[in-house]
């Protein structure tokens, strides 16, 4: 053992980019990955797997962080204080998980400040989902059955990805959303259950949220670039197609519930596959959204970007006031 | 992006985050009366009152914990990962450690 290692801010937990790595050093990581164990910030990691990791947790982190914003715009409008409080806790749960992932992303040697100026920047993604509109109260009941239900499927694999402080943040995560994934639901129940304006204005936000809530799992397989590799490093455990599927097969009972259709004329059960087939989705679509040109690309970013700004003057003032009680107590201890 | 429109964006952006990061702290929470403290994550706070305040708001937010530690990422002495094996490999044939080495006993009551 070293004598003394570096204090940096990250000592703990961070080590940036370790190189090459040596034979040992590279069979251990190998072992790690083959015997499906975690790997944990100070080991030794291939300068990739590292790359595919922050650019996946800070998607990720961004994602929970943009994504407060169609549902905090609605928190003044709730049709009750109930209804208030539960998208307040939702909304701040979101904020939550951005900061779980943003504090599992610096353990991997990338600072907050650079992911946060990534994000404001315009530079960095986020899942295009949250660039659409959310018009209507029922939009509440949808975002929340399908949107946070698309990110479940998506997430409970990835409470066994093979970087620790990512599966551990994930286990928090996945704890938190089934509330948010019923909620929405409930929403939608009880507008089902209202008037036919009521049920109509259900109706048309599913209309809306279907097929983008479909997107959420990425392109199909042939297409996917990023995902044989993060399957081989436990990253991934099932492709973009096989959860998209998994995710439908789940839907179309829900909805049975509810009273609701989707609007896909292919949707049908396939007795030979055992599953639902469902159309083609509009990729051209997803690929301009996500190029910055969907309907809310820029309004959501200018927002985060407006409340960053904002928030400057209390993160001065809370750092002047840490330096001055600091200050006194040297001087106290001096005295 | 335009690069004269993204150097104008780069220093408002600079100028609001005013070149300042607050220090990273590491969070300890003892869920119930009678368990450990058992690290949780990380947060940023200006000082240790904040952090326990941001522990608070970001770990607890469903009855997880009873008390809340914080410590200064930068105060935590680490191991040497790289020194795995030699470090912690002390107790390997020393089997006599344990209970079940001593197999003689077998079969006698309360031992
Ligand atoms: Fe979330
Ligand atoms: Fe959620």
């Amino acid at each position: 053992m070293t004598v003394s290692e570096p204090r940096t801010p990250h000592a703990v937990s961070a080590v940036t980019d370790a190189g090459e790595g040596t034979d040992e050093e590279r069979a251990l990581f190998e072992s790690v990955i083959a015997d499906d164990k975690r790997i944990e910030p100070r080991d030794w990691m291939p300068s990739a797997y590292r790359r595919t990791l922050v650019r996946q947790m800070s998607q990720h982190a961004h994602s929970e962080i943009i994504g407060m914003q169609p549902e905090a715009n609605w928190i003044t409008r709730a049709p009750s204080l109930k209804r208030k409080a539960i998208l307040m806790a939702k909304v701040q749960d979101e904020a939550g998980h951005g900061l779980y992932l943003y504090s599992a992303t610096e353990t991997l040697g990338t600072g907050r400040d650079v992911l946060n100026d990534q994000l404001i920047q315009g530079k960095a993604r986020y899942s295009s989902i949250f660039n659409y509109p959310a018009p209507t109260w029922a939009d509440m009941g949808a975002i929340g059955w399908l949107v946070d239900g698309a990110a479940i499927v998506n997430q409970v694999p990835l409470c066994r990805a093979s970087f620790g402080p990512y599966a551990r943040a994930m286990v928090r995560i996945c704890k938190e959303e089934s509330f948010h994934q019923r909620q929405g639901f409930e929403i939608l129940l009880e507008l089902m259950q209202g008037t036919q304006a009521q049920q109509e204005m259900a109706q048309d936000a599913v209309n809306r949220w279907f097929a983008p809530s479909l997107m959420m799992f990425g392109p199909p397989d042939a297409e996917s670039t990023n995902s044989a590799q993060s399957m081989a490093w436990n990253i991934k455990r099932f492709s973009n197609d096989e959860l998209r599927q998994r995710f439908v097969d789940m839907l179309v009972p829900q909805a049975e519930v509810l009273g609701i259709t989707f609007p896909d004329p292919e949707l049908a059960w396939n007795e030979e596959r055992g599953h639902y087939d469902f159309g083609e989705l509009d990729w051209d679509e997803f690929a301009e959204v996500l190029a910055g040109r969907g309907p809310c690309n820029a309004q959501r970013l200018q927002r985060r970007r407006d409340a960053h700004n904002d928030g400057a003057w209390v993160r001065e003032a809370a750092a002047a006031y840490a330096r001055k009680t600091a200050g006194r107590a040297v001087e106290g201890a001096a005295a | 992006m335009a690069k004269a429109e993204n150097s104008k964006f780069e220093n408002r952006a600079t100028e609001a985050a005013g070149h300042e990061t607050w220090p990273l702290w590491e969070v300890f929470i003892r869920s119930a009366r009678g368990l450990s403290h058992v690290h949780a994550g990380s947060l940023h706070a200006p000082d240790a009152t904040m952090a326990v305040r941001n522990a608070r708001d970001l770990y607890t937010r469903r009855m997880e914990g009873v008390s809340v530690w914080v410590v200064p990422s930068a105060e935590v002495t680490a191991s040497d990962p790289d020194a795995k094996g030699a470090y912690f490999e002390s107790a390997q044939g020393k089997e006599y450690r344990h209970a079940s080495y001593y197999t003689k006993s077998e079969g006698v009551k309360h031992l």
